[in-house]
């Protein structure tokens, strides 16, 4: 593999694709460089803060009917406000690398709540981190309101345990079913026991609803409080290997290779959780360029929104469209199904997904028109008609506006036809694909049809 | 209409098919139309109706035989004498007065009490569990009858095989391997697999889009939208409904399945949803509303299909995620409860009416119902009585199952 296929492929995983303005310099970069630049990009990490207040649903509860429907209505924008900020900031950022990993702990410490600012305050926590330390992302997730309120730990009290926290950091966030047994899962939530939060969205440990009593936890025996039991799942290596199985799906190929697995579970354990050497480690590995690791990931939801934005510098002054093709496609931001997260994979595709998928690049590009370059039989020429008769009504309502010119610019003159496809594409090309590839002569034209086809959903 | 000349009828409609689907096929799906064609046309359909929202059940059937009830619910009760009665302790809410005649035809049966241990009281995650049939602390990335897709039985080897009368498609209907389709207007989706552009990808597809991997699995995803989209729009437009159905969403996605079922498509599964049943606030009126559109549309189904034939083939179950709690809250609305009821529908019930006690009252856990059947008894019944299968390969257990219908005669 040559190096502007690798440094593609790179970008393709490590952030949401390359494009045409960033070919000139990744023509001539080493693999090294290209890792090491992805990094610097991402040193950064910019909160979102567009949710400012965060709103007081006790006094809400007492409130008489039209303040409770002005404060539901305030709730429901701030929600919409906060997804949209942070997909608008994964299409503007530079910091690709900081934004996708963003996406894999946001959907690794899945969480839903109503309530924004919290929402915020968790997904500010996810992106920090996000190349940093497992443990600090860890205890901090752990701490925070969102998180606390949704698997119930604000009930978790000396007398009455509320199990459902512990249960869920060991089953989904660490170390994975099967690693412990029903009587860690009772102990550790004692050691829970008291953490809750207060009403500015503040972790507060209750020292009197905490049971500082003898735990039994995973071989241990102490007064653990919370951060104990966290640093004794760490001590597991399971929690390491579960924590790369996971990333392996995620950045690599859906059906782990347990070696490789194996060799990232070694560099994360003995690295103590950094996060970056892992990723290092990762994109600097032979095996993460094999052929068979290429374009064989389906993207999700809003990577495919997110790399279609950024290479036609698409932008929206209707943000309700961005919110429409998240909830058409399966994944509205910050509303995973469950604290399992999004499954992802084919669990993406059915046949109404797989079509919107095909059809929304056309939507948002050129009001829904896929100018047919082929041989088109007289039914076709009908249907293109229809279509052409549509295209106003359907720019009216998704309105969206594409910089043409800044794309056509950044496309460097030297590229044949084949190679602009190959670029768009991650994918080999396909005979079908090379055809519709020669018979075109307008880039423009082409460029639609190659991102409305199965190869463009894998990445 | 005799059953000879039903018989005919339905022979009559699948040749029509068979051959105005031949005709539009291109030629390299016709072993996939073939093995669909080639099957029985007796078909027993399932026809699933999701009420989101958590209906309140101690409203739609009420026990109004019990003093705790009218207790514990001193505005929002119904009065004696507007209720339905159905025996001396239970009766239909008002709203649901087109159900009286189904009801008494012995087209209905109304189980109470269904649930599941360790109740989660969040709508998505109880959804979940119910579209998934997982235990409460169990995360399953496929639905129920999804995994009966899955299970490649004899008949459920096409995305048709459960439709889902909707734009978009729910997790109940995914499997591992196979998915239902979502088809809220055959029409509308055959128009949008014609796109010209992705007609030249379909029909140019050949062996190395159809690999194992997943670009081959999203050709063959995209092939099988293509054929099922003309299937079904071929077939159904065969056949026109003529029963008068209410103006509502959920009676016109009945009016389709319909449709669907009378024009003899090769469907075992269809899916529809009603919701707004998330009544916090001044419940009555709100809850009353949901129900009349749920009655009326249901009833005029299944008159319809009385008078088509197709009611001794089809069963139709309706649920909700949750019920709500016993108690009242203050705003004239109930909260998020637990065990709830569960209706079902056909002209083939075993034990039509009512088939358990009503729910206990009295014996209470933090407040809410405790459940007496679990939910998944529920759909092990419909797998192994109705579908042909047997409910272990599509639940996480093997499940008793129940007595509301007759196993394979």
């Amino acid at each position: 593999m040559d190096d502007l296929k690798q440094v593609k492929h790179l970008h393709a995983r490590a952030g949401f694709g390359l494009r045409f303005e960033d070919l000139k310099k990744a023509e001539h970069t080493s693999i090294k460089k290209a890792v090491k630049h992805l990094f610097s990009a991402s040193e950064k990490s910019s909160d979102i803060g567009i949710v400012q207040s965060n709103p007081d649903y006790m006094m809400a509860m007492k409130a008489d009917a039209d303040t409770k429907k002005m404060l539901l209505q305030q709730q429901r924008q701030q929600e919409k406000d906060l997804n949209l900020n942070w997909i608008n900031q994964m299409i503007a950022t530079d910091a690709v690398l900081r934004e996708k990993m963003t996406l894999f702990w946001n959907n690794h410490f899945a969480c839903r709540t109503n309530n924004a600012f919290y929402a915020q305050q968790l997904n500010n926590i996810q992106r920090s981190n996000a190349l940093g330390n497992f443990r600090d992302l860890t205890i901090q997730v752990s701490k925070s309101p969102a998180m606390l309120q949704f698997l119930n730990n604000q009930q978790n009290h000396k007398n009455h345990p509320n199990e459902n926290f512990a249960r869920e950091l060991m089953e989904l966030f660490t170390l994975g079913r099967g690693n412990y047994t029903e009587l860690d899962v009772k102990e550790s939530a004692r050691a829970f026991t008291g953490w809750g939060f207060d009403k500015e969205g503040q972790f507060v440990m209750r020292q009197n609803q905490h049971d500082d009593g003898q735990k039994t936890f995973l071989g241990k025996t102490g007064t653990f409080a919370g951060e104990d039991i966290i640093n004794i799942i760490l001590e597991q290596k399971q929690t390491a290997h579960f924590i790369c199985n996971k990333l392996y799906k995620y950045l690599v190929n859906e059906t782990p290779d347990q070696s490789c697995v194996n060799a990232m579970a070694d560099v994360f354990y003995n690295g103590n959780y950094e996060i970056k050497p892992l990723l290092e480690f990762v994109f600097t590995s032979d095996w993460f360029y094999d052929d068979h690791n290429v374009g064989n990931l389906i993207k999700s939801p809003i990577e495919l929104i997110v790399g279609l934005s950024r290479q036609f510098y698409i932008t929206y002054p209707r943000p309700e469209t961005l919110l429409e093709f998240q909830r058409t496609l399966g994944q509205v931001l910050l509303n995973p199904p469950n604290v399992a997260g999004w499954p992802g994979g084919r669990n993406w595709i059915d046949s109404s997904s797989l079509m919107y998928r095909l059809k929304i690049p056309s939507l948002v590009l050129d009001g829904g028109l896929i100018d047919f370059a082929g041989k088109a039989d007289p039914e076709d020429e009908a249907y293109l008609a229809t279509v052409r008769n549509r295209q106003t009504a359907v720019n009216t309502r998704v309105q969206t506006q594409v910089d043409w010119d800044k794309f056509l610019k950044s496309i460097p003159g030297h590229l044949s036809n084949i190679e602009i496809a190959q670029f768009l594409l991650e994918p080999r090309l396909n005979s079908t694909i090379q055809n519709t590839v020669s018979a075109n002569t307008d880039i423009k034209t082409m460029a639609i049809e190659l991102v409305s086809t199965p190869e463009y959903q894998l990445c | 209409m005799s059953n000879a000349e039903q018989m005919k009828r339905r022979d009559f409609l699948k040749n029509s098919a068979l051959a105005s689907g031949a005709f539009l096929v291109p030629a390299f799906l016709k072993p996939f139309e073939a093995l669909a064609q080639g099957e029985t046309s007796s078909y027993k359909n399932l026809v699933v109706i999701q009420l989101s929202g958590g209906n309140d059940g101690l409203n739609t059937v009420i026990p109004f035989g019990n003093d705790i009830y009218y207790q514990k619910r001193s505005s929002i009760a119904i009065n004696k004498t507007d209720i339905i009665g159905l025996n001396d302790m239970q009766g239909l809410n008002p709203s649901l007065s087109s159900l009286k005649e189904i009801y008494d035809q012995g087209w209905m049966t109304v189980i109470n009490s269904v649930g599941y241990p360790n109740p989660d009281r969040s709508h998505f995650r109880s959804m979940d569990i119910w579209q998934t049939a997982s235990d409460s602390n169990q995360f399953l990335t496929t639905g129920w009858i999804g995994r009966y897709l899955d299970s490649n039985c004899q008949t459920c080897r096409t995305p048709y095989t459960a439709i889902e009368v909707d734009d978009t498609l729910s997790l109940a209907m995914k499997g591992a391997t196979m998915k239902g389709i979502a088809v809220q207007d055959p029409g509308k989706l055959f128009q949008e697999t014609r796109e010209p552009f992705f007609k030249s990808l379909v029909h140019a597809h050949n062996s190395e889009h159809l690999n194992e991997d997943n670009l081959g699995y999203l050709y063959k995803t995209m092939i099988e939208t293509y054929s099922s989209a003309d299937y079904i729009q071929q077939t159904s437009k065969t056949y026109a409904v003529k029963a008068e159905y209410p103006n509502t969403q959920l009676g016109n996605q009945l009016k389709t399945v319909s449709k669907f079922i009378n024009s003899g498509l090769k469907t075992r599964v269809y899916y529809v949803s009603l919701g707004g049943f998330d009544t916090h606030v001044r419940q009555q009126d709100q809850q009353s509303r949901q129900l009349k559109i749920c009655g009326d549309a249901v009833a005029a189904f299944i008159k319809d299909l009385k008078q088509s034939g197709k009611l001794d083939e089809t069963l139709v179950m309706t649920f909700s995620e949750f019920g709500r709690r016993v108690e009242q809250n203050a705003s004239n609305g109930t909260d998020h409860g637990t065990a709830n009821n569960v209706f079902l529908f056909g002209g083939k019930l075993k034990k039509a009416g009512i088939y358990n006690d009503a729910p206990d009252l009295s014996d209470l856990d933090n407040g809410d119902l405790k459940y007496q059947i679990d939910f998944r008894d529920v759909y092990a019944t419909l797998l192994d009585k109705w579908l042909d299968m047997n409910n272990s390969q599509v639940l996480t257990k093997s499940f008793k199952g129940l007595d509301f219908i007759s196993g394979v005669e």
